[in-house]
């Protein structure tokens, strides 16, 4: 048992408010990221249940436990931080040590805890160096030995991989993936990067401005995001937020978009229930579409769209085709050498995956 | 070109001269005094009555350093600078072991245990480092006869400990300010207490602060005169003083060697500090702290 119940959290410095009643609960063994730019209070939420932060309202409860007035050591959780923090006059070992020492764990269990952790992330043979003679992936190594160690309940990442060059973060980030499969632990990680939310978690929560936009499977907030902010935050491309206008014919219900210097287009059988359409029928809306729902009309049925290219962007294993529909950049992910600058292109969408946003709320309706 | 080219030579040459012949014209004259003090220790007291105050020893002895170390007088005793040597010894020590101490925990606390206030109580304690001590003399003295100090070694320990600890402070912050505060919240996860944090993770970090602290201290201490000549009398005298009472206090024919040697002697134990320890000093002041 360890999960992890967030239940109307507020924190705040004099009159600013940081976090504005967040709540958030997850169940044992949960991989939960939390995800947003810089400033959305997210590294303050993980210091709130880390007990390294005062909680302002609000109750944390780790295992069902209200822990608020506990101090850190009493949580029963292990922390690995940005920085790695690591003791810089002490070996791996020793840093490794160092938590367990203060518990008064026996020196022949020490060893033991050590020597098994050091196997699990395949640092044995640096345990007698000092963290100044270590790279930035085995820093990051021995600080996750460290909280493997303790045996926690819950562990917390605070950004763990952002100090580390692009390669290795693809590594360490299979690796993390692989502990938290091994140990089964509840896991609460802390990142701006929106891949490594949407691979390594179980449950994601999008944070803005101390606010909680979404929290849900990370396939769900990619397909289902539930406002404008989400959409666009996680995905690489971004999606696509097109005005347009809503129409209904009987069952059917459409969007019609403006494309530059070509006729509207109407992208038909966007799935939301027809109650709600008929309510935004006739109304200004924001079309989502993903980069990679758009692909090469093959022939004339379904929702197509007829548009000038205006960039073409090569990826490799896919190209970006930028144009213009509704007054804003469109970006579509297709297969190589499909499309060429400045050619005309007929494009169909998947609309099974199409979302819509209310203009003015921007959230989805559905 | 070819006739420009050795002129040119010629020019960079000169001021190669002027730039040389300066420096060491002023390294010279720096070291002039150093020089008439060694050499006149060395002198028999006739020798340099004769007139020969610059020139090299004819004879070397050592009988002025004997003189000064344990025969001199200075108006009460002949007893040399041997006691107030110790004096200063115990007074020292002391002084600078506390006020560094305390000024670690002090840094320590500014840095990673920050509270409302606590940049204002650091700015507060620089106004420590410019403060004229002057100002302070008279209170300090009212301060010391209450708490029955007055003219003690302790006491001479305390004002020195209080009055070092802006420096020492500061020396500190600087340091602390650059170890990440994460180390602190990791040690806090790990279980680590308020003073195992400081004594485990932190101090171990900061031996070139620890060794600036010492030799500034040491030096400071060592070579203060105002609070020495102001707080204490005869017996209890720093080494300071003592030197200054024998210098002024004649008998006959002033004894220059005596008086060289004296100084000397009041001056080697900051010389051999700098030296044992002066490389750590500018690594000190230059280093950050190590980055975990």
């Amino acid at each position: 048992m360890s999960t992890l119940e967030i239940d109307r959290i507020r924190k705040s410095y004099g009159i600013h408010e940081v976090l504005k009643e967040v709540s958030i609960s997850i169940a044992t063994g949960d991989f939960l990221v939390l995800l947003g730019p810089s400033g959305c209070g997210k590294s303050t939420l993980l210091n709130m249940i880390a007990g390294l932060d005062s909680i302002t309202g609000g109750e944390v409860r780790i295992a069902g436990k209200v822990v608020n007035d506990l101090s850190p050591k009493d949580r029963d959780i292990a922390m690995v931080f940005q920085s790695y923090a690591l003791y810089p006059t002490m070996t791996v070992r020793q840093n490794i040590e160092f938590g367990m020492k203060i518990r008064g764990v026996p020196p022949a269990e020490r060893e033991k805890a050590v020597s098994k952790a050091a196997d699990l992330l395949q640092m044995t043979h640096l345990l007698d160096r000092k963290p100044a003679q270590l790279s930035g992936g085995q820093r990051q190594r021995v600080a996750m030995g460290r909280a493997i160690v303790r045996q926690p309940k819950l562990f917390l990442f605070d950004e763990p991989l952002s100090n580390l060059d692009a390669k290795l973060r693809v590594d360490m980030r299979t690796e993390i993936k692989r502990l938290h499969a091994r140990l089964g632990t509840t896991i609460v990680y802390v990142t701006h990067d929106q891949i490594e939310a949407m691979t390594l978690a179980t449950r994601v929560a999008v944070m803005k401005d101390g606010v909680v936009q979404q929290l849900d499977e990370p396939q769900v907030v990619y397909d289902r995001p539930a406002n404008v902010y989400v959409a666009k935050f996680v995905g690489s491309p971004s999606m696509n937020i097109i005005p347009g206008v809503l129409e209904v014919q009987g069952s059917t219900v459409s969007a019609v978009v403006d494309v530059a210097n070509r006729q509207p287009a109407r992208i038909s059988g966007i799935p939301m229930s027809l109650e709600t359409a008929r309510k935004y029928a006739g109304k200004k809306v924001l079309v989502g579409i993903r980069p990679e729902n758009f692909s090469i009309a093959a022939g004339d049925h379904g929702s197509t769209l007829a548009v000038d290219i205006d960039v073409v962007e090569p990826t490799g294993p896919d190209t970006l085709v930028v144009f213009n529909c509704g007054g804003v950049e469109v970006t579509a992910r297709l297969p190589p050498k499909q499309a060429s600058a400045g050619s005309e292109a007929v494009l169909s969408v998947d609309t099974s995956k199409v979302v819509i946003f209310d203009a003015i709320s921007e959230t989805r309706i559905d | 070109m070819a006739t420009k080219a050795p002129s040119h030579q010629r020019q960079q040459l000169l001021g190669r001269a002027i730039i040389y012949g300066g420096l060491l014209f002023m390294a010279a004259f720096y070291l002039m005094p150093l020089w008439v003090m060694i050499t006149t220790s060395v002198k028999h007291l006739d020798e340099i009555y004769a007139g020969s105050f610059i020139g090299l020893p004819k004879q070397i002895t050592f009988e002025a350093w004997q003189t000064a170390w344990s025969e001199a007088c200075n108006g009460t005793a002949c007893r040399g600078l041997k006691p107030y040597f110790i004096n200063s010894l115990l007074m020292t020590i002391p002084a600078v072991l506390l006020s560094t101490g305390i000024g670690a925990i002090n840094g320590y606390v500014i840095t990673k245990w920050r509270f409302p206030g606590s940049n204002v109580i650091f700015g507060l304690l620089l106004f420590g480092c410019f403060l004229p001590f002057q100002a302070v003399i008279l209170p300090m003295a009212q301060t010391l006869g209450m708490l029955g100090l007055a003219g003690t070694i302790p006491g001479l320990v305390l004002v020195h400990t209080v009055y070092g600890i802006a420096f020492t402070t500061l020396f500190f912050r600087n340091y602390f300010i650059s170890i990440p505060d994460e180390l602190v919240k990791a040690a806090q996860i790990d279980g680590a207490g308020f003073i195992r944090i400081f004594v485990s993770i932190i101090l171990p970090t900061a031996l070139p602060i620890i060794v600036v602290s010492c030799i500034w201290q040491f030096t400071q201490i060592w070579n203060d005169f105002l609070f020495g000549a102001s707080f204490t009398a005869g017996e209890n005298a720093p080494i300071t003083v003592a030197l200054n009472n024998i210098v002024n206090v004649s008998m006959g024919r002033k004894q220059y060697n005596v008086d060289m040697a004296a100084a000397m002697i009041a001056a080697l134990p900051t010389l051999i500090v700098y030296v044992v320890a002066g490389r750590y000093f500018v690594r000190g002041l230059t280093a950050g702290a190590v980055k975990g």
